[in-house]
């Protein structure tokens, strides 16, 4: 392993071998804000079944990237394909019914619709096809929210919150699942539990995750390989544990005592 | 204060739910108080209101005002009953905690205004169902109760209204200044079909409710990317351009005189005139004018229920949720791949469509219609039934169309009032200065409208039994 990290390479490293293609794939891409840059360029690879994970200071364009894969702000340059599809002018709903989730930055659930609703609008996507199925498994995922079905999702706690915007993007059976900074705010405790649920939804069923945190400890020991960001560059790759020994992403990001 | 008191010691959530009492709205004890409460009132009204001294020559007489009295004593009554609703609710609210925040299951028991709306819906259903009857009975005749028929069908004309609006402002979210411009697309629809090319209101109202809609589509489009502020200014300009072209279009609408002599609504084929092949006369009654009035009041009735009946189905819909849902977060709606541009679009064009209802309604009960029917107050006065009544909320909108229309009628009829201030009153005057006040009242009291509760679109019958292991502390 090499102690410098893996500047500036993208596939170097990784252990998921063979060739086979990523499941999503950002290339060059270059996302303003105005006149602002705020991608420089970023290429990036989900393979099937990894859980990949985003890391880097605040401002870093770490959400920027997530909203650009879901084509909100829209990428000027480069490119994002999912599952061999070229996603990076679709719309932001076509997008999501390609069946990638995203569990967005804020939580962003409906605060005056019922947990119950919540999920419903979760399924929307496969028309409520399997509904129940879907379900019983985010409640036995997420107990909590099963106790909660018939109250309003604004009066749910911030972790309870948190469960709710991923039960709902689980919901639509997602082949990747985008989690933008699942530990905002809440508890160490609660940061335990739902990191805990992760693992466990990326080795029972497979599925793909792509993780953005700031809580780089939590999320380099969860994920199977990450990406170092910043401001708008990929800086450093590798696999978590690499990136979790290496010294400057544990100057930058782990000192000063991880919990 | 004799409403139940309570202690009302906040119970920390850890605490068994044993050690809180819950009021309940104890109806009899209510009852019984407002009782005594209107007897007091009866026995002061005796010297204060029952008689008026009336001077003829050197006589004086005395005018007995039992009626005065009457209305006096149940008002006092009625209101006594009233607070003692909303004590008991509030008594109820602090000393149980929410059900939706609680962090225990929590038993609830319904409370008060739960209690009222129960039975309240049928009720007032019944009431509007029975209304033309019930008017005829008070009233004592069929003349007598054109007014009251009439004011009858001029609110459930803006209940429609305000249902409709609903659609677009408390479901969606998407404020509309504008509204009254498909209500006037509408009823230019029905005007100028009818008189052109004789269509029959039948045939008409489903063409003007879809000409509406695609007004409604049209003016969509535009405002696709705008909230709040910006969207209100747009769709109020919409709602002006609509009623200047209304106006300076006068090849087509006639201009500000307006288009008159528009077609009676027919019962089925069958005018409501005095003559052979009429209404009365097919069935054998005699005629009368105000059966023009009551087909008239059930056909509105009727529209406004249907109105009801879509938004209630639309609402346990998919589309329905994604309006809901568009509200709370559009950028949420689309990462779950909601078509917002579609949404938005349902959503104006169904409002629109039922606007265009009303107003193809409008036209055939007024037999005229002019631009001037149409101008912003219009809007405003919808606008302003859908959020008194509470945004989202059908029976709020009701009731808040019941007090925005019917409220300064009935102030109109406060003849007693001068009794209280003196011949010179008149509370005609003070109609609209009165309503303002409650206007900022409400707005103090009940900031988010008089039923603010969203009610969810499911509800869950069975409640599954969670283990404990679930429910402990810590556990998230």
């Amino acid at each position: 392993m090499s102690t410098a990290g893996i500047p500036l390479s993208v596939d170097a490293g990784v252990q998921p071998g063979p060739a086979r293609k990523p499941l999503l794939s950002v290339r060059g891409v270059k996302t303003f804000y105005g006149n602002i840059i705020a991608l420089k360029g970023v290429d990036l690879d989900v393979h099937e079944g990894e859980i990949v994970t985003l890391i880097g200071a605040n401002g870093a364009g770490k959400s920027t990237l997530m909203m650009t894969i879901f084509g909100d702000p829209r990428a000027r340059e480069g490119t994002i394909t999912f599952a061999g599809r070229d996603i990076t002018r679709m719309p932001t709903h076509q997008i999501a019914q390609l069946s990638i989730a995203q569990s967005p930055e804020g939580r962003r659930i409906f605060g005056r619709m019922s947990v119950f609703e919540n999920l419903q609008m979760g399924a929307s996507i496969n028309k409520m096809a399997h509904f129940n199925e879907d379900l019983e498994r985010v409640c036995t995922l997420f107990p909590r929210l099963k106790e909660r079905l018939q109250q309003r999702g604004g009066t749910l706690s911030g972790g309870e919150q948190q469960m709710l915007a991923i039960a709902r993007a689980l919901m639509s059976r997602p082949k990747l699942l985008l989690l933008d900074e699942p530990s905002l705010g809440l508890a160490p405790l609660i940061v335990k539990q739902i990191f805990t649920i992760i693992k466990e939804l990326n080795e029972k069923d497979g599925m793909t995750v792509f993780l953005v945190e700031q809580n780089a400890y939590h999320a380099l020991r969860l994920a199977h390989r990450g990406y170092v960001m910043v401001t708008g560059n990929i800086t450093m790759s590798g696999s978590g544990k690499e990136l979790l020994e290496n010294p400057q992403v544990r100057a930058a990001y782990l000192e000063g005592g991880h919990h | 204060m004799t409403a139940p008191s309570t202690t009302t010691t906040t119970a920390p959530a850890t605490t068994s739910a044993d050690t809180v009492v819950p009021v309940r709205f104890d109806f009899a004890a209510a009852l019984k108080d407002s009782l005594k409460s209107a007897a007091i009132a009866f026995g002061l009204s005796i010297p204060i209101l029952a008689f008026k001294t009336d001077q003829s020559g050197g006589d004086i007489f005395l005018t007995p005002r039992w009626g005065l009295v009457a209305i006096f004593v149940s008002i006092i009554f009625g209101v006594r009953l009233l607070q003692h609703a909303f004590m008991a609710t509030k008594a109820y609210r602090l000393a149980t905690p929410d059900p939706h925040q609680a962090t225990e299951a929590v038993h609830a028991e319904p409370n008060a205004f739960q209690k009222v709306s129960r039975f309240g819906i049928p009720f007032f259903l019944g009431i509007a169902i029975g209304f033309p009857f019930l008017i005829y009975l008070i009233q004592g005749g069929m003349n007598e109760s054109r007014y009251w028929v009439d004011l009858g069908i001029l609110i459930l004309t803006y209940v429609m209204l305000g249902w409709g609006l609903n659609i677009v402002v408390g479901l969606a979210g998407l404020l509309d200044l504008g509204y009254v411009a498909f209500y006037a697309v509408g009823a230019y629809s029905y005007a100028l079909l009818s008189t052109t090319f004789g269509l029959s209101f039948w045939i008409c109202l489903p063409v003007a409710g879809i000409l509406a809609a695609f007004w409604g589509i049209i003016l969509g489009f535009p405002v696709l990317r705008l909230r709040g502020d910006y969207l209100a200014i747009v769709t109020l300009a919409f709602g002006e351009i609509v009623r200047l072209v209304l106006i300076n279009w006068v090849d087509l609408t006639n201009g500000g005189a307006g288009i008159s002599s528009i077609p009676r609504a027919t019962f089925f084929g069958l005018p409501f005139t005095a003559g052979e092949g009429g209404f009365a006369d097919f069935f054998g009654i005699e005629y009368h004018g105000m059966q023009r009035m009551i087909f008239l009041y059930y056909l509105i009735l009727a529209l406004a229920l249907l109105t009801n009946f879509v938004t209630m189905r639309l609402r346990k819909l998919p589309v329905g949720r994604a309006w809901e849902a568009l509200r709370e977060d559009e950028i949420a709606c689309r990462s779950l791949g909601i078509n917002t541009t579609n949404t938005k679009l349902t959503a104006f064009a169904i409002g629109a469509m039922f606007g265009g209802f009303a107003g193809s309604f409008f036209a055939v009960r007024q037999g005229f219609v002019s631009p001037e029917s149409f101008n912003f107050l219009e809007s405003a006065i919808i606008l302003a039934i859908v959020v008194l009544g509470g945004m989202g909320s059908q029976i709020g909108v009701a009731i808040g169309a019941v007090v925005l229309v019917g409220g300064p009628e009935v102030l109109r009829n406060l003849g007693f009032l001068t009794a209280i201030f003196g011949a010179g009153f008149d509370p005609n005057e003070y109609r609209l200065l009165l309503f303002g006040a409650g206007m900022v009242a409400m707005m103090v009291w009940r900031p988010r409208g008089l039923i603010s509760e969203r009610q969810p679109s499911v509800f869950l019958k069975e409640r599954k039994a969670i283990s404990s292991a679930h429910v402990k502390e810590g556990h998230g």
